[in-house]
């Protein structure tokens, strides 16, 4: 979910696959790995560099809304656990970046096509983060959302995506938590602090449904990454899956969910929900929601303001090789 | 004839399709090549594997075991950065 509306191809038929297509389809389809160095068609490559690239751009981005929040932070113990959740976010970037190198990408090429708006995030990056209620609200609706899909791609097609996954998956249970127990603490503080975090979810409720992506009668790109296993279950399968879960810990918290149409539904065992607003989601998409242009602004900020910084490496290890050079040299 | 001895590899194995390979030890070899074929020969005969990489062992660089201090002690503290520090209730379902 981090990857939404990921462009892939359509679905080929058995009859119009290549004996090695054949060959590969088979190996996925008996839950084997693919690794880099093994033969794949070139539309799985590249559907698997958009997506992959795409996920590893949300990690990152995802650190602006909440990076916002660290010299605010109500406790030093609070900055110390949002400071360890912002980190832990670079370093799932860092592994989801290095599987997409495996690819034939480079990294630096990735985050040129991120920098230039050629590749997307996910659009809920594109919200801001108003109160400090929102900060747990983006642990437990954003990283509850984001868990959600990540735990299926942990079973991915691709070797490298999926001990990226797996690794990923086991640090962000802690995400989720720190964010619910924030929600914890507002909700039961004083009627003002839980007003923030009514608030909080009011604001959060639907861009997070929107995180799993259009609704499957919508959904172009579908039918090809499911049969490749790189998308593991509908859009729709996972919402729904989301929403179940989420309710109950709204209700806990003595929160409403901001949905009029909300309701319990025997026959099917979950609930019946409205349906984000999809306009909005495709203006998000397109570069026009609240955050876009300041989260694209300080990503290239970032980058460019770190170039010197990244030269000086560049010239230290340099400078050592040639002494590590010299000191061979004499000492032969 | 000179005597050149043959360099040392370190040899990762990845044991079944979709894990990691995980260091199974080292050998010598004259090449790349060769170090992969003695691999196989050493460290496969029973078929405990899918995959192999062979790295000269003079290319890894190892922390130092007096740093072990610095580099890992201060983990220790920041017992905030696993799931079970903070307490949510079982009602809730699992998260």
């Amino acid at each position: 979910m981090y990857a939404q509306l990921v462009k892939s191809e359509g679905l080929k038929s058995r009859e119009d696959m290549s004996p090695e297509e054949r060959d590969f389809q088979d190996r996925v389809d008996n839950g084997e790995k693919i690794e880099p160095k093994d033969w794949m068609p070139e539309g799985y490559r590249k559907t698997l560099i958009r997506q992959i690239g795409q996920h590893a751009h949300s990690e990152i981005v995802g650190q602006l809304p909440e990076g916002n929040w660290i010299t605010r932070a109500p406790t030093l113990e609070r900055k110390a656990i949002l400071l360890a959740k912002v980190q832990d976010e670079a370093g799932h970037g860092l592994y989801l970046y290095s599987a997409a190198e495996t690819l034939g990408v480079s990294r630096d090429e990735l985050l040129e096509k991120l920098h230039s708006g050629k590749m997307k995030y996910s659009s809920i990056f594109n919200y801001p983060t108003l109160n400090w209620a929102d900060i747990g609200a983006v642990g437990w609706l954003v990283d509850g959302a984001a868990i959600m899909n990540q735990v299926p791609l942990q079973r991915t097609s691709f070797g490298p995506y999926s001990r990226a996954m797996i690794r990923i998956c086991k640090e962000e249970s802690f995400h989720q938590r720190q964010g619910y127990a924030i929600m914890m603490k507002m909700a039961a503080g004083t009627p003002e602090q839980k007003d923030m975090a009514q608030d909080a979810l009011n604001r959060f409720w639907f861009p997070s449904l929107m995180m799993f992506g259009p609704s499957d009668k919508d959904s172009v790109h579908s039918a090809q990454s499911m049969a490749w296993k790189i998308k593991m279950n509908t859009n729709d399968e996972l919402r729904q899956k989301f929403v179940n879960e989420t309710v109950p810990q709204a209700d806990y918290l003595g929160l409403k969910v901001p949905d009029d149409k909300l309701a319990w539904n025997e026959d099917k065992q979950g609930y019946d929900f409205s349906e984000p607003d999809w306009s909005e989601f495709f203006e998000v998409i397109k570069g026009n929601g609240p955050c876009n242009r300041e989260r694209l602004n300080a990503r290239v900020k970032a980058w460019d303001d770190g170039a010197w910084f990244r030269e000086g490496l560049n010239a230290y290890a340099d400078k050592a090789a040639d002494r590590r050079k010299a000191a061979a040299v004499a000492a032969e | 004839m000179s005597k050149k001895e043959w360099p040392l590899w370190e040899v990762f194995i990845r044991g079944q399709h979709g894990l990691n390979h995980r260091h199974v030890g080292s050998l010598h070899a004259p090449d790349a090549e060769m170090a992969i074929n003695h691999a196989r020969d050493v460290y496969t005969r029973r078929r405990e594997g899918v995959s192999i990489w062979v790295v000269p062992s003079k290319d890894i660089t190892a922390s130092s075991p007096s740093e072990k201090g610095p580099l890992f002690d201060p983990a220790e503290s920041k017992t905030y950065r696993h799931p079970t520090f903070f307490d949510i209730p079982d009602e809730v379902g699992k998260m």
